[in-house]
């Protein structure tokens, strides 16, 4: 009897992380500013960024972008459309700093990644802040997490339809995040 | 056997079979008791009658989801139901009515009737049968417990690369669509290598190949069918899992793959597939329509002939389906001519349908009416088939609502209509009792006019440029009239769906109780009782003719000298049906179940990680060895058997 | 017998004539109907089709006809009426020869389509192409990109989701795609062919009257796949000149302040990652072009009319229009929306 409870229990928890795993969730989130105005003024500090209105942010730490394949992949796509290849390669780095290993400049947390991309770095990476939207900022962040190995393996995406430059994010080891220490301005 | 005095040498019949002798067959072929009994049975007849039904289970599960989307369809410019819901109908509903209704429902009702049309007891390889039975079942409601969780397949039941590539549909969703494949090509390649089996090696004596059925035909050419296409989708849906899974590059054309190869292999194995729905409809043509007219069908040589000629032509046909691909244009051309070439067989047969007809002294009951729809419809969907079949008129209506409008006139008209009629046909023998002809009648002519209704709209849609696939259309496109009445049909099949689950369950208890042979018909289920015995004939047949019920049939006409106490049936040579050898069949067993669940969790493991490949093996070799490993008390009543030669 | 055989053909000739008729006549076409051409592509097949029509009609006809004939004449039975074994092993040979010449007849008409199908083939594949005019489609979810080859090719240029054409003229369309497998098909003008990515296809048409033929795409590629439509709009030679020349040119420069501000509120927000306005910085190529969207007569790949309404409500929820297309809600103030929905009208 109580196998059979404990298998129920199990199949319903794998079965429900399907659920948040397959929806494909079209409204936009309530509230989506495109991280605009409030973040372009604010000098960069250097070291792990403490994201800049931590109250609003702290709300978004829990995002649950990172447990949905979709959402996953339209970051993927945005990565290639939005050209971070172009300094990053495909998490091989190249300009800018490699993404799938485990050295993080600026902070792994996602809301540290946000704020990198939001924010920009010094010595190249641009401010997107106010130039993309809110949603499409946190699939960046969980694909740039997965790059690393850091997403559930069933959650991370598979191999693209283009020339493929490593092997793809759902089969890469997980890189433990160490933090660096930040370079001089 | 003793000479007689009168004419030497003639084998007279031996002592038929004792009261004791019945009882002990009753007792030797049974499936075993309680609800391990039921798990465990393997008795064809009951693992028939338990697939046809699953198979019906998903046949209306199939019907609901194209009732949504007609509802969704009924109005332009409908928020009913959004693109994500549509496409995991759409997927959901052509993956059900071809994998999960359509092969399968065939291979059951042949499971039930092939060994009692061919005088014998079991199929070839029961246990097998069994097994087959529950992966398929499993493989059905892994999917549907998929899709109530929102995993369900959305990228059409062909699933195109890359759309259902790893790129374009991220999650488990098509994984799942290529597991179930797996499961399903399983099922009916097990199936087909039982019915070959079975139709080659246990035939009644004097049963020659030339003498069998032609709905044994029909399922024989089928199973051949099977065994060779199959493989391709298997392959195809694997190698899409390893894409998905693993990272591997076949669809990639940048990595050099190519997106073209998924439609040559799954096409190759798409189109005989419909073919392995369409034959076995022709096998219930040829029995319904020979009974019912009273006669023979005309002209048996040719009709077997053109069943081969389908079979073999079938398998040139699959660049139909890619006509507007930038393949080169000669070579589409001779798939036009293929094409065209495969009415030919199936013009002959409905000619000596016809020609039978016309002959004969016609019983019109349902059976039959079933049957004669099948000539307008099918013939209608051949004629949308061959404006298909050619290149310039595919290029303006492929991917349209013509194409729909035909594949459901060829498959319906084909395959279910047949189908339907082949139920009220042996639901008598299956149950023993008639189902109700009253109900019949509504149940076909609801069936025959909301079908029409539902689905001729449908060519003048796709002429107006009504594409597949779509979750909503514009009101000012001018197609909404013939949506509504198209959803209006489909509502009338629904009814008549309905009528007939109605006329199934009602006629269980209440319908007339039916002797062996209610329709008089002339092949050999119609010599045992309604329902039979669990060892189906008390002393195996000897046949003479193509219809042992018809003809009269000289001495002798049974065998005699089969054990009673174990599970010894005769095996028969090939062609002529000359006794061959005695085999000892294997007894009920509960582990083709047990190892149906372990291939169950290692496919859909699969789906997660590649080590379930390995992990899950052991599971599903554990099972395979309890199934072979011998018993002791079979092993002895085989040997007590053997004789020295 | 023979009167039975005669009466069949002329009731089926009858029915087929009577069904090709009604179908072109009475059936009103739409605005995207194969029975409609106006090219001589889609003419060849409607001819093709009429053919069809009629061999198909006649056939199905005398079919059915003769199994009402069967079933009528053939006495009736019951289960118990004794079968008729007689002719077991025996040859029947009036149902024979009926059965043999229904079997040749089905023959020679199958081969009368095939030589027909096959010839109308040749035949569309030999459309005249001197002075053709080229251009390349690439399909995307859920959008057609339409470049012009310019010759030299400094005139090349981009637009998406409307394609003109000059009357009269052949026109060659090389297909690619960009991600799934698409469709390009104008029921009017041609029959389709697919977007296959890896492959290059190509497309031949001409338009012989002026008009606007509309087009969708035909392959299942995800959630907008009923959306995905487009517009041939076929233009007299001097009308297309003028377009094309206009098409060239860089985006319109605004004129007043609210026209200025919308520019600002293009190139300031989230719009300039995805859109191309040629003249301005903003130049990726992810999604439709915009520098001349004034001009188009959709928007949204053939959804929405293209007025300062429709382009409102899309900019703001594209979700609520097109669930799952690629382009993101906006929250842009209401102020700043209408002076970008100016400014966007304004690129004629």
């Amino acid at each position: 009897m109580r196998a059979a409870v404990l298998a129920v229990a199990l199949a319903s928890v794998a079965a429900l992380s399907g659920c948040e795993r397959e929806k494909r969730d079209f409204e936009p989130p309530t509230g989506s500013a495109s991280g605009a105005a409030a973040t372009r003024n604010v000098s960069v500090r250097a070291g792990p960024g403490e994201p800049i209105e931590t109250a609003r942010l702290a709300t978004t730490q829990d995002r649950r972008d990172e447990y949905n394949a979709f959402l996953v992949n339209q970051g993927k796509r945005l990565f290639r459309w939005y050209n971070c290849n172009g300094c990053h390669a495909q998490g091989g780095g190249n300009m800018g700093p490699p993404l799938m290993d485990d050295k993080w400049l600026y902070g792994h947390r996602p809301a540290e990644i946000y704020a990198s991309i939001v924010e920009g770095r010094p010595k190249g990476m641009p401010a997107f802040g106010g130039r993309i939207p809110e949603d499409q900022l946190w699939q960046l962040v969980a694909y740039v997490r997965s790059l690393s190995g850091q997403l559930r393996k069933d959650v991370a995406p598979s191999r693209a339809d283009g020339l493929a430059g490593a092997p793809p994010e759902n089969v890469r080891d997980i890189e433990r995040p160490v933090q660096q220490p930040a370079p001089k301005p | 056997m003793t000479a007689s005095a009168t004419t030497p040498n003639v084998p007279r019949n031996a002592v038929p079979p004792t009261a004791d002798d019945v009882l002990a067959l009753e007792r030797t072929w049974r499936d075993p008791p309680g609800w391990i009994g039921w798990l465990s049975a393997i008795n064809h007849k009951a693992i028939g009658k338990r697939f046809i039904v699953a198979a019906f289970g998903f046949f209306v599960a199939g019907g609901i989801l194209a009732a949504l989307m007609r509802l969704q369809l009924a109005r332009p410019d409908s928020k009913l139901i959004g693109p994500d819901l549509y496409n995991q109908l759409f997927t959901m509903h052509g993956t059900t009515m071809m994998f999960l209704f359509a092969v399968p429902v065939m291979q059951a009702v042949s499971v039930y009737l092939v060994p009692l049309m061919l005088g014998t007891r079991s199929v070839a390889f029961p246990r097998m049968n069994a097994f087959a039975f529950w992966i398929f079942l499993f493989g059905g409601l892994v999917l549907y417990g998929a899709f109530i969780l929102d995993i369900g397949p959305d990228a059409g039941w062909f699933s195109y690369v890359p759309l259902a590539g790893p790129d374009y549909s991220p999650g488990k969703r098509v994984d799942f669509w290529a597991q179930l494949i797996t499961f399903t090509e399983l099922s009916g390649l097990l199936e087909a290598v039982v019915l070959v089996t079975t139709v080659f090696k246990l035939r009644a004596p004097g049963m020659t190949l030339n003498r069998i059925p032609l709905f044994v035909w029909a399922m024989l050419v089928t199973a051949f069918m099977v065994m060779f296409a199959m493989p391709s989708v298997m392959l195809a849906s694997t190698v899409l899992i390893t894409d998905r899974l693993v990272g591997t590059h076949f669809y990639n054309p940048a990595e050099g793959g190519d997106v073209l190869l998924w439609q040559h292999l799954f096409w190759f194995f798409g189109h005989p597939e419909v073919y392995f729905i369409f034959i076995p409809g022709l096998g219930f043509i040829s029995s319904i329509v020979a009974t019912f007219s009273r006669r023979p069908i005309f002209g048996y040589s040719a009709m077997v002939l053109s069943l081969i000629a389908t079979a073999f032509l079938a398998f040139g046909l699959w660049v139909h389906h890619m006509f507007a691909t930038n393949l080169p244009e000669l070579g589409k051309s001779f798939f036009t001519a293929a094409s065209m070439m495969i009415a030919i067989p199936s013009a002959v047969q409905i000619f000596c349908w016809i020609a039978t007809l016309w002959t004969g002294k016609l019983n019109f009951k349902t059976p039959l009416l079933f049957v004669l729809a099948f000539f307008f419809i099918l013939v209608l969907g051949g004629m949308t088939g061959l404006m298909l079949a050619s290149v310039p008129l595919d290029l303006q209506v492929h991917d349209t609502y013509f194409v729909v409008a035909h594949l459901h006139y060829v498959l319906i008209g084909g395959a279910v209509f047949p189908l339907f009629g082949a139920i009220y046909y042996w639901y008598p023998k299956f149950t023993g009792r008639l189902m109700s002809e009253r109900l019949g009648r509504w149940n076909f002519w609801l069936f025959f006019i909301g079908f029409n209704v539902a689905f001729f709209p449908m060519h003048l849609l796709g002429l107006q440029g009504m594409p597949r696939r779509v979750y909503t259309y514009g009101s000012e496109m001018g197609w909404s009239g013939l949506n509504a009445l198209s959803s209006l049909g489909a509502l009338v099949i629904a009814i008549s769906v309905l009528l007939f689950v109605i006329n199934v369950f009602a006629s269980l208890r209440r319908g007339e109780r039916a002797a062996a042979d209610p329709w008089g018909g002339g092949t050999l289920e119609w010599s045992v009782a309604s329902p039979p015995p669990a060892c189906n004939f008390e002393a195996i047949p000897v046949v003479h003719g193509r219809d042992p019920m018809w003809e009269p049939q000289p001495e002798p006409t049974h065998v005699a000298g089969l054990a009673t106490t174990s599970r010894e049936l005769l095996m028969t040579t090939v062609l002529d049906a000359v006794p061959d050898s005695r085999e000892s069949f294997p007894e009920p067993t509960i582990w083709p179940f047990v190892g149906a669940l372990a291939t169950t969790v290692l496919f859909v493991g699969s789906i997660f990680t590649p080590w379930a490949v390995v992990w899950g093996s052991v599971p599903v070799a554990i099972a395979l060895t309890a199934w072979f490993w011998p018993r002791r008390h079979e092993n002895r009543a085989h040997l007590a058997l053997e004789q020295q030669p | 017998m023979k009167r039975a055989l005669h009466l069949v053909v002329a009731v089926a000739f009858a029915l087929a004539g009577a069904l090709a008729w009604a179908q072109r006549t009475v059936l009103q076409p739409g605005a995207h109907d194969a029975l409609a051409p106006a090219g001589p592509q889609a003419a060849r097949i409607g001819d093709l089709w009429d053919l069809f029509m009629v061999i198909c009609g006649i056939v199905f006809a005398a079919v059915l006809i003769t199994l009402a004939v069967a079933l009528r004449r053939a006495p009736r039975a019951d289960a118990g009426t004794p079968a008729d074994v007689s002719m077991a092993d025996r040859h029947e040979p009036g149902p024979y020869r009926s059965v043999l010449v229904g079997v040749g007849a089905s023959i020679v008409l199958l081969f009368v389509l095939l030589v027909a199908s096959v010839s109308t083939d040749r035949a569309l594949a030999r459309l005249p192409l001197q002075g053709a005019l080229n251009l390349t489609v690439t399909g995307h979810q859920w959008w057609w990109e339409i470049r012009y080859d310019g010759d030299p090719v400094s005139e090349t240029f981009t637009t998406a989701n409307e394609l003109h054409v000059p009357v009269g003229r052949p026109v060659v369309v090389t297909l690619r795609s960009d991600d799934v497998i698409h469709s390009l098909w104008v029921p009017a003008l041609a029959g389709k062919k697919d977007l296959i990515p890896g492959r290059t296809a190509t497309l031949q048409f001409q338009a012989a009257q002026p008009g606007t033929y509309r087009g969708q795409c035909a392959e299942f590629c995800g959630f907008q796949h009923a959306w995905m439509a487009f517009e041939v709009i076929a233009d007299t030679p001097e009308q297309f000149a003028a377009w094309a020349a206009r098409q060239r040119a860089e985006a319109a420069e605004p004129t007043d302040e609210k026209l200025r501000r919308g520019r600002e509120v293009f190139l300031g927000s989230t719009c300039v990652m995805c859109h191309a306005i040629g003249g301005t910085d903003a130049s990726a190529r992810k999604a439709p072009d915009l520098t001349h969207v004034g001009s188009r007569t959709t928007l949204a790949a053939g959804t929405l009319r293209n007025d300062a309404e429709s382009m409102t409500r899309w900019i703001r929820n594209p979700q609520q229009i097109k669930p799952g297309v690629n382009m993101p809600s906006s929250t842009l103030a209401d102020a700043d929306l209408q002076a970008l929905v100016a400014y966007l009208g304004s690129l004629k």
